[in-house]
């Protein structure tokens, strides 16, 4: 057993090594490096601090302002007077202003991710980029700053823990059911410092838009690197939207792992996560009835376009209920527009939701749909820490893009097989 | 180092370390530091106290105006007995101390007083009596945490790189 796994061959490649191995320490090149509105800031007085000139290079780095978007205080809408500065100053080549959409959605779909690559980003769900075959991770604006100076970054080399789903979903089950099913099952820190790689059928057979539930939420398991398999729908995808060549990275067949966990897709039924922690997972039929104030379908996680497109099925001429709110985020600019032209914005209007600009919003509890004291929320997006909607007296509930549709129609918590 | 000890639980996220709606820019309101799970603790604690908790702490998003938040209040250090990745690496990254030690809710209470070796890792409880073997941070980090953090870590390679030439 010689064989290197997903993380093990993009960090020796990153690091200019023959091989690298679980619990080595070693410099990192990176190969796309993120930062956001919220970090951004921040890096600027570092960078200032640091007495550099120049970025390491003008090309490897996107800046995108998603999380305060549009700015609805002061001190935000100044604080993006200066980003806007510097990065005409230092001439990063890659901005997205406000409206584009969410970082981890539009680096892919701009083609800045390609397989085999290191990316690090200024945010935790840096990790989605797994579903693209790359290394994503998330840092903090000291680190982001040193990266933009130098293009380095230390690492450890992460342990790997393989999951082999088998099976088939039931109807209207689908990948958000199945990672909280394991946040609950192996807690949300069995993955911590590890890497987390989703094999098999079910994985397979679905598309990318499902896929990267996976190595997104993988953070929410500890994790620092997240994959699923760099196959033929990854690089038609990959390959029409860049031009720079690349070499994908997955494991070898005789990889060594730290666990192997096989799950049956069949058993799953939908779930969903109770306040205040994502690993608080019951099945819906254990806490359905519980009355909402507000449903939320955005964030990176699930404001995506297959997520629109379940919610409108399922709204699809039904009102939602009385005395309930429910705000729907596509995650891009690029989502949005195809939705509207699919006629997907307009079922979810005429069914009374609120349709927002491409942001994380609501998400990161500084946008449009913040909940007050008292208030319930069942949000289809990735935590539900205590405040991180607004409020700290709120209660927000997790669960699947179906769950969530299925409940804004009778302002319960609802089982969606029992609904439709 | 040495300072009372508050203890926390299990899963205490950057959420409820700072929440986002008390940082704008880079300005951050170190007042409101875990102000939904402890409100009041950056008037209660002195300057130099430990906090201590239990798993997967700082868990959630890449803020890095949880650990600022914390060393501006005067949190000198942090034990817990697991950390999220990235609020480890961001302490290490502006300076504040983390040592790994597993069960230390165990082993420490609500204001006692331990003392911690950064070197070695010991954790001393003062108050019991009791020592605890901690993980000391990895040599490779060391030198980042030991020049104050990864800015002046930068600075003075940069400079000893130009005196070089
Ligand atoms: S949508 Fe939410 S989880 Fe995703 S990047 Fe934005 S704030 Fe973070």
């Amino acid at each position: 057993m010689n064989g290197h796994t997903t993380a093990e061959k993009i960090l020796a490649n990153s690091a200019d090594l023959e091989e690298v191995w679980p619990g080595d320490h070693i410099i990192c090149k990176v190969d796309m490096a993120m930062a956001h509105d919220m970090g951004t800031p921040s890096i600027i007085d570092y960078f200032k601090e640091m007495e550099v000139d120049n970025v390491w290079d003008t090309s490897k780095i996107v800046c995108v302002m998603d999380h305060i978007a549009p700015s609805h205080h002061v001190a935000d809408a100044d604080s993006k007077v200066s980003i806007r500065k510097f990065i005409q100053e230092t001439g990063i080549q890659n901005f997205y202003d406000v409206g584009s959409g969410i970082s981890h959605n539009i680096l892919p779909e701009y083609g800045h991710i390609r397989p085999g690559e290191l990316v690090v980003g200024t945010d935790s769900h840096t990790t989605s980029h797994g579903t693209f075959g790359a290394a994503g991770t998330g840092l903090g604006y000291t680190e982001m700053a040193y990266v933009l100076a130098t293009g380095e970054t230390w690492l450890r080399v992460p342990e790997t823990i393989k999951f082999e789903f088998e099976g088939e979903f039931n109807k209207w089950v689908g990948a958000k059911d199945l990672i909280l099913h394991i946040a609950g099952e192996y807690g949300t820190d069995f993955g911590q410092y590890k890497s987390i790689e989703y094999t098999g059928g079910p994985i397979d057979s679905m598309e990318l838009d499902d896929r990267f539930m996976f190595p997104n939420m993988s953070v929410e398991l500890g994790a620092k690197f997240g994959f699923t398999p760099t196959d033929s729908k990854v690089t038609d995808y990959i390959n029409k939207r860049t031009d720079i060549p690349y070499k994908s990275r997955d494991a070898d067949a005789d990889a060594s792992y730290d666990e192997i966990y096989q799950v049956d897709v069949g058993s799953i039924s939908p779930k969903i996560s109770t306040p205040h922690k994502v690993g608080n997972v019951v099945d819906v039929g254990d806490v359905e009835n519980i009355k909402l104030d507000q449903v939320f379908i955005g964030s990176c996680t699930n404001g995506k376009f297959q997520d629109l497109k379940i919610a409108a099925e399922i709204l699809n001429g039904k009102q939602i209920a009385k005395g309930m709110r429910l705000i729907v985020t596509p995650a891009s600019r690029a989502i949005y527009s195809r939705a509207l032209k699919g006629g997907i914005i307009d079922v979810l209007t005429d069914s009374g939701a609120v349709v927002t600009n491409s942001t994380c919003g609501a998400c990161v509890g500084r946008g449009m749909g913040i909940i007050g004291e008292g208030e319930v929320c069942l949000a289809a997006m990735n935590r539900n820490f205590r405040g991180r909607m607004g409020s700290y007296k709120s209660d927000i509930y997790l669960s699947s893009v179906a769950t969530a549709a299925a409940s804004s129609i009778t302002g319960m918590i609802t089982d969606p097989r029992r609904k439709l | 180092m040495k300072g009372v000890a508050y203890v926390f639980g299990d899963d205490i996220s950057t959420d409820a370390i700072i929440p986002t709606d008390y940082t704008h820019g880079s300005t951050i309101d170190y007042k409101y530091v875990f102000d939904p799970v402890r409100p009041g603790f950056a008037d209660e604690i002195e300057k130099g106290d430990i906090v201590v908790a239990g798993k997967n702490f700082g868990c959630g998003s890449s803020r890095e105006s949880a650990p600022i938040a914390m060393q501006l209040s005067g949190v000198s250090g942090v034990v817990a007995e697991s950390f999220s990745r990235i609020f480890y690496r961001n302490a290490i990254a502006i300076g504040l101390p983390v040592i790994t030690a597993k069960r230390i809710t165990e082993f420490v209470s609500e204001g006692n007083e331990i003392e911690i070796n950064l070197d070695t890792g010991i954790i001393l409880n003062n108050t019991t009596g009791v020592e605890i073997e901690g993980e000391s941070m990895p040599r490779e980090i060391q030198s980042i945490f030991e020049a104050g953090g990864l800015i002046n870590h930068y600075k003075l390679n940069k400079d000893e790189k130009e005196v070089e030439k």
